[in-house]
């Protein structure tokens, strides 16, 4: 960037344009794998020409059912290592 | 004489300007990724559905499955992206009144 003789206003502003970007490409890459996931779950049959009946609700029940078994499996393994802790304390 | 060139040669012109380049060649790299992406995807998981048994050319039926397909995929692109952005900005507002 050093060739382009920014000022460091400038140089600061375009980082934070950088930052917003890698931010929005990162959630265009979730939705690009999200698509492809729940377009082999929910679309089974022949594509016609518009969804067939529930698809469209089931790719919009598909990302969010995949957000929350996330968020679960997150709660899970919380709950696993406050269990371990609380037989160590007990134990020691 | 020689001062004159090289202020005249460094091309000082517009900061704004240069500035506005780079992010528009930032902007479009990134668009170009994305549509590739999408295209890669679309052209697997199309062929996969349309193309059971790959013949010496691609029937008409091919062709009308794929043409649908393709359409199908962008639409189930723009389902996915308004339920996860409508599920992120859910959440980041529910974090937003859990600080305060």
């Amino acid at each position: 960037m050093d060739q382009f003789h920014f000022d460091d206003a400038t140089k600061k502003e375009i980082s934070t344009f950088l930052e917003r970007e890698q931010a929005q490409a990162r959630i265009n890459n979730q939705i690009q794998s999200f698509t492809s996931m729940c377009w082999d779950k929910c679309i089974t049959g022949t594509p016609g020409s518009r969804f067939a009946r529930g698809e469209e609700a089931c790719l919009a029940n598909c990302v969010e059912r995949f957000l929350d078994s996330s968020l679960f499996m997150v709660g899970q393994i919380q709950q696993q290592q406050q269990q371990l802790q609380r037989a160590q304390g007990a134990s020691s | 004489m020689s001062d004159f060139f090289k202020s005249a040669s460094v091309p000082r012109l517009d900061a704004a300007a240069q500035k506005e380049a780079v992010m528009n060649s930032i902007r479009s790299e990134i668009a170009l990724v994305n549509a590739q992406e999408l295209m890669n995807k679309t052209n697997e998981k199309c062929f996969a559905k349309c193309v059971l048994k790959p013949g010496t050319s691609l029937s008409s039926s091919e062709e009308t499955c794929l043409a649908r397909c393709m359409d199908r995929y962008m639409e189930a692109f723009n389902v996915v992206s308004r339920s996860y952005t409508q599920r992120i900005s859910k959440e980041s507002n529910q974090m937003r009144e859990g600080t305060l």
